[in-house]
């Protein structure tokens, strides 16, 4: 790494290091999550750790919580070697997590929720409720909160679940204290109290790790900063002396345009135009053009409404105001064969769950979308279908024993296969693919970004969400910036920057 | 998996024939083609239900119903027939397949249209059903000498050596192979329990979906139901009573997976035949009427647990090739 900047906290601190991690690299089967990072934590500090979705943060986060345990590298608390077996381990040794969803029980009291696995006991060994009180109470006036503990949770609002969370993680005498984007959910006010909250946390000498896509938030709370890129440290050091133009820069790294060939295609006229799109919680006054030949990406962070828009476009769930017209005529769908008929099908993100019926054969599933295609007079022809498949299995390079063998046994990159080649087998108009490389091996990348070029050259119209920016930048010839259920912006290929993108999505001008 | 589901009908197979041929050095004859002809024929009414119960089991669902439905039925045709000894056969038949066809529609509207779990529409259903056949009846039985002969004698009229009652089995066998694999209603069902939100992307209807394999299901209790009063020329309203248990246990035996999406119409057959040896063998061989109960729910546990130990196995080539985006997230 090129812009690796040297680690320059140490000398800039008086006390050591409360945590220490080293080499840390945690692998799983075809992807190396983390490649040996090394970070440190300081007594009444902040560190702020920023990178791209898909970065490695929650991998750290679980390896530092005890849900993972690294293949290589060394912790060390108080320069004392630790090693985390079990989420128990982690919570002995003083960490604590805040997540971004926070984990709690909607039936069960506030102080129960604080204590639950760890509620102190009487001297019969049943619990002490009347401790479970005091100390709940205590907990949440430390928080400047007077939520009574035995009320339940589901009477609470998100902001005071959300202390109800954090006051579970200082419940069991942390030291070290992990918020993974903490201020997700949280008002601008709540967030002015989660500050002082943190500050107050700083006070007590605890070390904090808090993980934010938010500048603006990171530079108020934090002095220092570790920037994470495809498993790799690539940055650390203390925010004041570092400009925000340099943080994104270490953020995007790369200039990968020429990795992904994109095949110049001649735009044509436009095929899906969605006019003023909203939903009732998830998205607003989305408004766009889609034309032949195009591919139109989505960029965002998570959580940014992108894959509701693409689901509400397919008819999985209604849009409350807003129309859609498919080459100038406006249509309403209203369930996904809806969808299908016009000739709009949707690649889902998670395959196992949305895309493929793991038990059943190969061709079964290709065919599932096409059954009115290969059936003749009502009746299933297992030929039609398997002759169906078997074409797109050709064109896509599947590799299967049979085509009669159950989905579930072939690898993630075949079964991704056969979920394009399913939608494929429709013969539709727009196709949007969600996260359509997420969690496959580098060369089955390839093989699907080559292929979506192939599909934008014979006419398809392809909407692309993504969450890779050398994806988005690579393939797209548009890109609809999300953020937050609206449109951050539309940018030409010509106008696209990794930076732009970024601060559209970041909502950082 | 394929071939392991193939294995397992084999196995099954195997299972049956080296019962059989243990069965028959205890008892003389047991093996002899007129005996297992009689077991077929005793079997047929089980092999029947166990085929719609597998066609509400592969959508994710379960039809708790089904032996109420049966009794329901059978009392509102043996009492049609008592009343008027003229109507025809056939339309009697009809009339049942109707009935039970109805009785199934208001399952699946239930689980459809209202989202409830099948398995507390279907235990609301059965107590319904059971007592409407109560007040039906008012607690009464038809007796054979109330019913006609030909209501009586038809399902036992020997046709090419076997009773007419085994053919109609071995229709409705071929009939729901056909169903559950030539017909796309039979390909939404694998999916729609194979895996209910690819379904929905690929455009099935879940809920139709469940409420077809319902319906189904009721129209062959309500057949069933004509069948049974016929065989034991008596209706009352406890007949058939825990029988739907049985419809599950056959398919459960027959590697119909209880999570949906998994099962073949050859597995339920023999999951059927499975049962329908054991229950015409031990008293044959002499076991206590006390202990056959006991005996038949002890196999029927082994059985399963052989079944859970097929799945998990192939749970686990799964969850190996998932293994790697899941943890890459």
């Amino acid at each position: 790494m090129t812009d690796q900047r040297p680690v320059a906290q140490a000398s800039a601190t008086e006390t050591g290091p409360l945590l220490e991690m080293r080499g840390i690299s945690q692998v799983f089967p075809g992807v190396k999550a983390l490649d040996s990072v090394s970070i440190s934590l300081f007594p009444g500090q902040v560190t702020a750790l920023i990178g791209e979705n898909g970065a490695g943060k929650s991998t750290l986060v679980k390896i530092l919580t005890g849900i993972y345990r690294p293949n290589e590298g060394e912790m060390l608390i108080d320069g004392q070697p630790a090693a985390f077996h079990s989420a128990q381990a982690a919570i002995d040794a003083g960490v604590t997590a805040i997540h971004q969803e926070t984990v709690l029980f909607d039936e069960l009291t506030v102080g129960e929720n604080i204590f639950l696995g760890h509620a102190p006991r009487t001297r019969f060994g049943t619990i002490d409720w009347r401790e479970i009180n005091n100390r709940s109470k205590a907990l949440m006036s430390q928080l400047e909160s007077e939520i009574d503990p035995t009320i339940r949770l589901r009477d609470l609002s998100i902001a005071q679940r959300h202390l109800v969370a954090i006051a579970r993680a200082l419940s069991v005498e942390a030291r070290i204290v992990i918020m993974d984007e903490p201020t997700a959910a949280l008002s601008r006010k709540e967030i002015d109290d989660l500050f002082r909250i943190v500050e107050n946390l700083k006070r007590q000498g605890k070390a904090i790790l808090f993980i934010s896509h938010k500048f603006d938030e990171v530079y108020e709370i934090a002095e220092n900063f570790v920037v994470f890129r495809d498993g790799r440290a690539v940055g650390q050091g203390r925010l004041k002396d570092t400009p925000q133009d340099e943080i994104v820069r270490l953020m995007v790294g790369r200039d990968v345009k020429d990795v992904f060939p994109k095949t110049r295609v001649e735009i044509g006229a436009p095929v899906l135009s969605v006019e003023r799109y909203s939903h009732p919680t998830e998205f607003r006054d989305i408004s766009f053009e889609l034309r032949r030949g195009e591919i139109l990406g989505i960029y965002g962070l998570i959580g940014a409404g992108r894959s509701e828009l693409c689901q509400s476009l397919f008819g999985i769930t209604r849009p409350s105001t807003g129309q859609l017209f498919l080459e100038d005529r406006p249509i309403d769908i209203r369930s996904s064969s809806d969808a299908i008929r016009a000739g709009i099908v949707y690649v889902p993100e998670e395959r196992g769950r949305h895309g493929l019926a793991l038990p059943m054969p190969i061709f079964q599933n290709m065919s599932l979308p096409s059954l009115g295609q290969t059936s003749r007079s009502g009746f299933l022809k297992a030929a039609n279908e398997l002759a169906l498949a078997r074409k797109y299995a050709e064109r896509l390079d599947l590799r299967a024993a049979a085509l009669s063998v159950p989905v579930g046994t072939l690898s993630g990159g075949n079964q991704q296969k056969v979920v394009i080649g399913k939608w494929l087998a429709t013969r539709p108009k727009v196709i949007i693919l969600d996260e359509p490389t997420k969690g496959i091996d580098i060369g089955s990348k390839a093989a699907v970004h080559g292929f979506i070029s192939e599909l934008a050259a014979e006419g398809l119209s392809i909407i692309m969400v993504s969450s890779e920016l050398p994806e988005i930048l690579g393939m797209s010839d548009r890109v609809m910036v999300m953020r937050e259920g609206l449109m951050a912006g539309m940018f030409e290929r010509d106008r696209l920057s990794a930076e732009t993108l970024v601060r559209a999505a970041t909502g950082n001008a | 998996m394929n071939r392991l589901l193939k294995n397992r009908e084999i196995l099954l197979v195997a299972i049956i024939v080296v019962m059989i041929a243990g069965f028959a050095t205890r008892a003389e004859g047991f093996a002899s083609p007129a005996n297992l002809a009689n077991i077929f024929n005793d079997t047929s009414i089980l092999i029947i239900l166990a085929l719609g119960q597998m066609a509400v089991i592969l959508t994710k669902s379960i039809d708790l119903s089904v032996a109420a439905n049966l009794a329901f039925t059978g009392m509102a045709v043996a009492m049609t027939n008592a009343a008027y000894p003229d109507l025809p056969l056939a339309l009697l038949i009809v009339l049942a397949i109707g009935i039970g066809a109805f009785l199934g529609a208001i399952n699946g509207y239930l689980v459809w249209a209202l989202q409830i779990p099948p398995i507390v529409v279907t235990l609301g259903t059965l107590t319904i059903y059971r007592g409407m056949a109560f007040v039906l009846s008012g607690g009464g039985w038809v007796n054979a000498h109330q019913m006609t002969p030909s209501f009586l004698n038809v399902p036992r009229l020997p046709v090419l050596g076997l009773p007419v009652l085994s053919w109609i089995a071995i229709f409705i066998v071929i009939g729901a192979w056909f169903v559950l694999t030539r017909l796309p209603f039979g390909r939404a069902a694998y999916a729609s329990g194979g895996n209910p939100t690819a379904a929905v992307y690929a455009g099935i209807d879940i809920g139709w979906t469940k409420f077809l394999a319902f319906v189904l299901s009721g129209a062959l209790a309500g057949l069933s139901g004509y069948l049974w009063v016929s065989r034991y020329a008596v209706a009352y309203v406890d007949i058939a009573a825990g029988f739907e248990l049985d419809t599950v246990a056959a398919c459960v035996i027959g590697g119909i997976s209880i999570a949906g999406g998994i099962g073949s119409v050859a597995g339920a057959v023999l999951g059927a035949l499975f049962l329908g040896v054991i229950k015409n063998a031990l008293p044959v061989i002499g076991i206590s009427p006390f202990a056959q109960m006991a005996i038949s729910g002890i196999v029927i546990v082994l059985a399963v647990v052989f079944n859970a130990r097929a799945e998990k196995k192939a749970g686990r080539i799964i969850l190996r090739d998932r293994a790697v985006p899941e943890g890459s997230a």
